[in-house]
C-alpha cells in the first residue's frame, strides 16, 4: 500500500513454553506466522478472529510491547524493531493502546488524575503542574466526563466510565494510531454504545488512525472501514467491510459471519451454516491450509500446501479455493 | 395461557450487604412453559442470574436472601422448601448450567466421574449401569469417542468440549427444568452456534425445558420461544419472541435493540442509538420507574410512582406509564 | 457474588479502619498494643522504681500493691523491669521487622519484575536463608558479631528477608501481568517508575500484613536468644532475659519467671490478632 501508516512484514511471534517434568519440553505456541497487512493513515481496520487467533498478540507486537521471533513493523517505513530504547520511547507519543478490560487497565491505588498526568509528565519533563491539570482536565472533557472525576480512584467508577478514562489516557499525547484491544468487549450493549460512537467521534476529530480487535463482528461492521480475518495466527482473509460481508472469499469468513447470531427472530429460519468441531491448538498447528481441520469445501492440496495470500484489487485471501 | 410449570411471583431477593440492603431482584414475575426456551434478559447487575440462583435454591445465605414471593414448580414452592428436599430436586428435577465451563468443573476428578454424580446421587443404579448412562449422555452432547473421554479431566478438553460436559452433566437426570445462565458467553462464535444448536436439539429429545439467562439480544432471536427483559432487578416487558422484536413497546427494550450495530447492514450508520446515563445503584433505586431516569419520554408520574403491567397485545406486558 | 463486587473498596487507609471497627479481636490486639506503647514510653512516670536499683533487702517479695508484680533475686521491681523490658521487645519487634520487610519488598519487586537471572538468584539465596532453622541462623551472626541490641537488629533482618522477598515477588508476578502495567509501558514508563510507582503501591497492603505477622517473631526470637544468652546481656531488662533469670527460682519465686512470660505471650497474641484481622480486611481487595 502507497500510503500505509503501518505495515508488518513476515510479522511472526513463536512462544516458547517449557512443560512436562522439570520443564524439560519445550512447546512452541505459533501465536502469529508471517503476517503482511498494511494499515492506511486514517483508516480503522479491524482485525477479527476466534479465541487462539492471534489477534491480541498481532496487535503487542505492532506496538512492541512484545519482540517478535522475526519479521518487521515498519512505521512510517522505519522498522520499529531497530530503534535503540530512547527512540523507541519517543516514537510512543504516537502509537497508544485502549484495553478490554476497564478493570484491570488503570492501577486501582492512582487517582485519575495521576493515571491521565502519567503520559504527559513522562513525555513533557518541562509541564508545570497547572499545565497538567489543565490537560487532564480538557481530556476528561473530550471523553464526556466531568472534572470531579480526577479526584476519584478508578474503583469508584463504573464499567463504561473507566473505559473513557482508558481512552483519555490514549489520547493524551495525541498520538496518530491506536490499537483498541476489544474496547468494548467488556461492556453492557447500551454502554457499549455509547463508546464505540465516541470512538467514531475522536476518529473524526483527531485524525486518527485505529487497530480495531475484536470478536464481535457486529461491532465490526459499525466501526471499520476493512477487515482482517485471522484464524491459528495466520491472516487468511482482508479487505474492505462491506466487500467481505456482502461476499466473503474465505470459507473461514463465511461460517464465522453466518455463526453471528441476528437479533431479529424472523431471520432464525435462514440456512445456517454450522462449523464442525473445535479450533485446534496453537501448539500444533495443522499441516497446509490451517482451516482444513474444519474446512467443507476441503481437497487433498489443502492438506499438504499452504495457500498463500494472493490480492484482486483491494480484497486478499489465502485459500486454495476461495468462494468466488 | 397452557401449563405454565413454573411460575415466579413477586420474587424478592436482597443482598445484606456492609453498605446496606441491595435489592438485587425486586418483584419479579415470571412464567415458563413446557417443552418452551424462555429468555431473561438484561445487563448486568440487573438481577437475572440471581434470580436463576434463587430458583435453583443457591442463594449465598446469610447474606442473600429471598425475603418475599413465590417459586411454583408443578405443585411446590421453591422457595419454601428445606435445604434437603431442595437438594434432592437440584440435579434430578432442575439442573443448572454456568457461564465458565472450567471454573464449574472440578479440575480433579474425571470427566466420567462428574457426569456420572447426579445418578449416583439421585438413582440407585450400579456403576456399570451409571457408566452406561453417561457413555450415551456424552454421545448425545456430541462427545467425539466417549469411551476414551470417561477418564479425561476438563483440562484435558477445550472450551466447548467442556461446556458440551457441563450440559450432559445437568441433562443426565433427564431435568424437566434447565436453567442456562450465560451458556456460551465465554465461547467463540463459531463454538456458541455449536452449543446453541445443542441446546435446541436436546430440549426436543429430553422433554426438557430451558430459561435462558443472557445479556445477548442476537442468542435471543435465534432461539428462544419468550423473552423477559429485566431492568435495575425488575421485568420490564414480557412477551414471545416474535411480538417482542417486531414491536419493542418500553423505552428500555426499544433502545436496547436500537443500539445494537447490525451485522452487515448497508451503508454504515452514522451513528448508533444511545441510552443516556448509566444503570441505578440497587442500594438507592429511584422510587417510581427505574429506568425514568435514563428515559426520553418520562413524565412526573414515571418518577413518582412505580407503573403496573400492562397488556398491548395478547400475551405482550410492558411495565410503562406511556401503556397504562 | 457480582453484587458485592459493585460495592468497591475505598482507599487503603479506610480498609485499614474497617479491620478494626468489624473484628473485635483485632480491636483487643491494638488496644493491648497502644496500652503496651503508652506504658513503655512513659516508663519513668509510670513507676516510681529504678529497673536497676538492687534491694537486697526486699529479694522474692511476693506480687503486693506495693511491688505488683513483686521483686526479682536482686530485689529490683518486676513490673518496673517488665515496662521497661517492653521498650526493647518493641524495638525488638518493630525496627528489625521493618529493616527485613524494606530489604525483601525491593528485592521481592525486583526479581519479580526483572525476572531473569538476577531473580533467580535473588530467589535461591533466599531459599538459604528460609533453609536454615533460623534461630540457629541467628545464633550464628550474634556469636560473629557480638551479642548487643545492635547486632540483634542485624541478626533478626538477616533472618526475616528472605520470606517478604518471596511474598511480595509472588504479588508482583501476578501484578506484572495486570494490563495496567502494559498501559504504563505502551506510554513508555521506564521500568524503575513502573516498579516504584506501580508495582510497590500494589503490593503495599500485603507488605502491611507482612510487617504485622513479623513483629511477634521477632519478640519471640528475641525472647529465645536472650533466654539462650545470646541476646540482650544482663542487667538489660529484657523479657527474654527475664525469664531466663527467673527459671531458677521457677518453683521457690514462680512469678518471677512467668510474670515476663505472660507479657511475652499476650504481646505476640495482640500482634498476631492484628495481623490476621487486617489479612482478612485487605485480602479481598487484592483478589478483586
Amino acid at each position: 500500500m502507497e500510503n500505509a501508516l503501518i505495515s508488518t512484514k513476515n510479522l511472526t511471534k513463536i512462544f516458547h513454553l517449557s512443560t512436562g517434568p522439570l520443564g524439560r519440553k519445550k512447546v512452541f505456541v505459533h501465536a502469529v506466522e508471517n503476517v503482511n497487512i498494511d494499515i492506511a493513515s486514517r483508516e480503522t481496520l479491524a482485525l477479527v478472529g476466534e479465541s487462539g487467533c492471534g489477534k491480541t498478540t498481532l496487535g503487542r507486537l505492532i506496538l512492541r510491547l512484545i519482540e517478535p521471533t522475526k519479521g518487521e513493523v515498519l512505521f512510517k517505513g522505519e522498522n520499529i524493531f531497530s530503534l535503540d530504547r530512547e527512540r523507541m520511547r519517543s516514537l510512543r507519543r504516537d502509537m497508544q493502546i485502549i484495553f478490554q478490560d476497564p478493570y484491570a487497565s488503570l492501577d486501582p491505588r492512582m487517582r485519575i488524575l495521576d493515571i491521565l498526568a502519567e503520559p504527559l509528565k513522562t513525555h513533557n519533563k518541562d509541564m508545570s503542574k497547572r499545565e497538567i491539570v489543565e490537560r487532564v482536565k480538557e481530556l476528561l472533557s473530550v471523553v464526556g466526563l466531568q472534572e470531579f472525576v480526577m479526584s476519584g480512584f478508578p474503583h469508584q467508577f463504573s464499567g463504561g466510565q473507566r473505559q473513557r478514562i482508558g481512552i483519555a489516557r490514549a489520547l493524551a499525547l495525541n498520538p496518530e494510531f491506536i490499537v483498541c484491544d476489544e474496547a468494548v468487549s467488556a461492556l453492557d450493549v447500551s454502554i457499549r454504545a455509547q463508546i464505540l460512537n465516541l470512538l467514531m467521534d475522536l476518529k473524526e476529530r483527531f485524525n486518527l488512525t485505529l487497530l480495531f480487535i475484536t470478536h464481535d463482528l457486529s461491532v465490526v461492521s459499525f466501526i471499520s472501514d476493512r477487515i482482517g480475518v485471522m484464524y491459528l495466527g495466520k491472516c487468511v482473509e482482508i479487505g474492505p467491510t462491506a466487500d467481505i460481508f456482502d461476499h466473503p472469499l474465505h470459507p473461514y469468513t463465511l461460517f464465522l459471519l453466518s455463526a453471528v447470531p441476528i437479533p431479529d427472530p424472523h431471520a432464525r429460519d435462514r440456512a445456517k451454516l454450522i462449523l464442525e468441531g473445535d479450533i485446534p491448538s496453537p501448539v500444533n498447528v495443522p499441516s497446509g491450509c490451517r482451516f482444513h481441520t474444519r474446512c467443507p469445501y476441503l481437497r487433498d492440496v489443502c492438506v499438504s500446501e499452504e495457500p498463500q495470500m494472493q490480492y484482486i484489487g483491494n480484497r486478499g485471501f489465502a485459500c486454495h479455493f476461495p468462494l468466488y | 395461557m397452557q401449563d405454565n410449570f413454573l411460575k415466579i411471583r413477586n420474587l424478592r431477593t436482597y443482598f445484606f450487604t456492609r453498605r446496606g440492603v441491595v435489592k438485587a431482584v425486586d418483584g419479579v414475575d415470571i412464567e415458563a412453559k413446557r417443552g418452551k426456551l424462555t429468555a431473561l434478559v438484561g445487563e448486568s447487575g440487573c438481577g437475572k442470574s440471581v434470580t436463576g440462583l434463587s430458583i435453583m435454591g443457591l442463594i449465598p445465605s446469610p447474606v442473600g436472601k429471598i425475603v418475599e414471593g413465590e417459586i411454583l414448580f408443578e405443585d411446590k414452592d421453591l422457595a419454601k422448601l428445606s435445604y434437603k428436599e431442595m437438594a434432592d430436586l437440584r440435579g434430578k428435577d432442575i439442573s443448572m448450567i454456568f457461564q465458565e465451563p472450567m471454573t464449574s468443573l472440578n479440575p480433579v476428578l474425571t470427566i466420567g466421574h462428574q457426569v456420572g454424580e447426579p445418578l449416583r446421587i439421585h438413582s440407585s443404579l450400579s456403576p456399570e449401569e451409571i457408566t452406561e448412562r453417561v457413555l450415551s449422555i456424552l454421545d448425545l452432547v456430541g462427545i467425539p469417542e466417549p469411551r476414551s473421554r470417561l477418564k479425561s479431566y476438563p483440562h484435558q478438553l477445550s472450551g466447548g468440549m467442556r461446556q458440551r460436559v457441563m450440559i450432559a452433566m445437568a441433562m443426565i437426570c433427564g431435568p424437566k427444568l434447565l436453567i442456562a445462565d450465560e451458556p456460551t458467553t465465554a465461547l467463540d462464535v463459531t463454538i456458541q452456534a455449536q452449543i446453541l444448536d445443542l441446546m435446541l436439539e436436546l430440549m426436543k429429545k429430553i422433554n426438557t425445558s430451558i430459561i435462558l439467562i443472557t445479556h445477548d439480544l442476537g442468542v435471543v432471536a435465534e432461539v428462544c420461544d419468550e423473552v423477559n427483559v429485566m431492568y435495575a432487578g425488575k421485568i420490564v416487558e414480557k412477551s414471545d419472541v416474535f411480538s417482542i422484536f417486531d414491536n419493542p413497546s418500553h423505552p428500555y427494550t426499544w433502545g436496547l435493540l436500537r443500539s445494537i450495530p447490525r451485522i452487515g447492514k448497508k451503508g454504515k450508520a452514522k451513528k448508533l442509538y444511545t441510552i443516556k446515563g448509566v444503570v441505578p445503584n440497587l442500594l438507592d433505586p429511584p422510587s417510581g420507574c427505574r429506568f425514568a431516569d435514563r428515559c426520553d419520554k418520562a413524565r412526573d408520574i414515571c418518577r413518582e410512582e412505580e407503573p403496573p403491567f400492562t397488556t398491548i397485545e395478547e400475551g405482550h406486558f410492558v411495565k410503562c406509564w406511556l401503556f397504562a | 457474588m457480582e453484587k458485592e463486587k459493585s460495592l468497591a473498596h475505598e482507599t487503603l487507609f479506610e480498609d485499614v479502619i474497617r479491620a478494626f471497627k468489624e473484628n473485635k479481636t483485632a480491636l483487643f490486639g491494638l488496644i493491648v498494643v497502644v496500652i503496651l506503647v503508652v506504658l513503655a514510653i512513659f516508663a519513668p512516670y509510670v513507676t516510681p522504681y529504678d529497673p536497676y536499683e538492687i534491694d537486697l533487702n526486699n529479694r522474692f517479695l511476693k506480687p503486693s500493691l506495693n511491688h505488683w508484680f513483686g521483686t526479682d533475686m536482686f530485689g529490683r521491681d518486676l513490673f518496673t523491669r517488665v515496662i521497661y523490658g517492653a521498650r526493647i521487645s518493641l524495638a525488638i519487634g518493630l525496627i528489625p521487622s521493618l529493616i527485613a520487610v524494606s530489604i525483601g519488598a525491593v528485592l521481592g519487586v525486583i526479581s519479580g519484575y526483572v525476572g531473569g537471572r538476577l531473580g533467580y538468584w535473588v530467589m535461591r539465596m533466599a531459599d538459604v536463608v528460609m533453609a536454615f532453622p533460623s534461630l540457629l541462623l541467628a545464633i550464628v551472626v550474634m556469636y560473629t558479631l557480638g551479642a548487643t541490641l545492635f547486632n540483634l537488629f542485624i541478626a533478626l533482618s538477616v533472618v526475616g528477608w528472605a520470606g517478604a522477598a518471596r511474598v511480595v515477588r509472588s504479588q508482583t508476578l501476578s501484578i506484572r501481568e495486570k494490563e495496567f502495567i502494559e498501559a504504563a509501558k505502551a506510554i513508555g514508563v521506564k521500568d524503575f517508575k513502573i516498579m516504584a510507582k506501580h508495582v510497590f503501591p500494589n503490593c503495599l497492603p500485603s507488605l502491611m500484613v507482612l510487617f504485622t505477622m513479623s513483629i511477634p517473631d521477632a519478640i519471640l526470637s528475641e525472647a529465645s536468644l536472650s533466654f539462650l544468652g545470646v541476646g540482650a546481656q544482663p542487667p538489660t531488662p529484657s523479657w527474654g532475659l527475664l525469664v531466663s533469670n527467673g527459671k531458677e527460682f521457677l518453683f521457690s519465686a514462680p512469678w518471677v519467671a512467668i510474670l515476663p512470660g505472660l507479657a511475652i505471650l499476650i504481646t505476640v497474641l495482640a500482634f498476631n490478632f492484628i495481623g490476621d484481622g487486617l489479612r482478612d480486611a485487605i485480602d479481598p481487595y487484592l483478589k478483586g
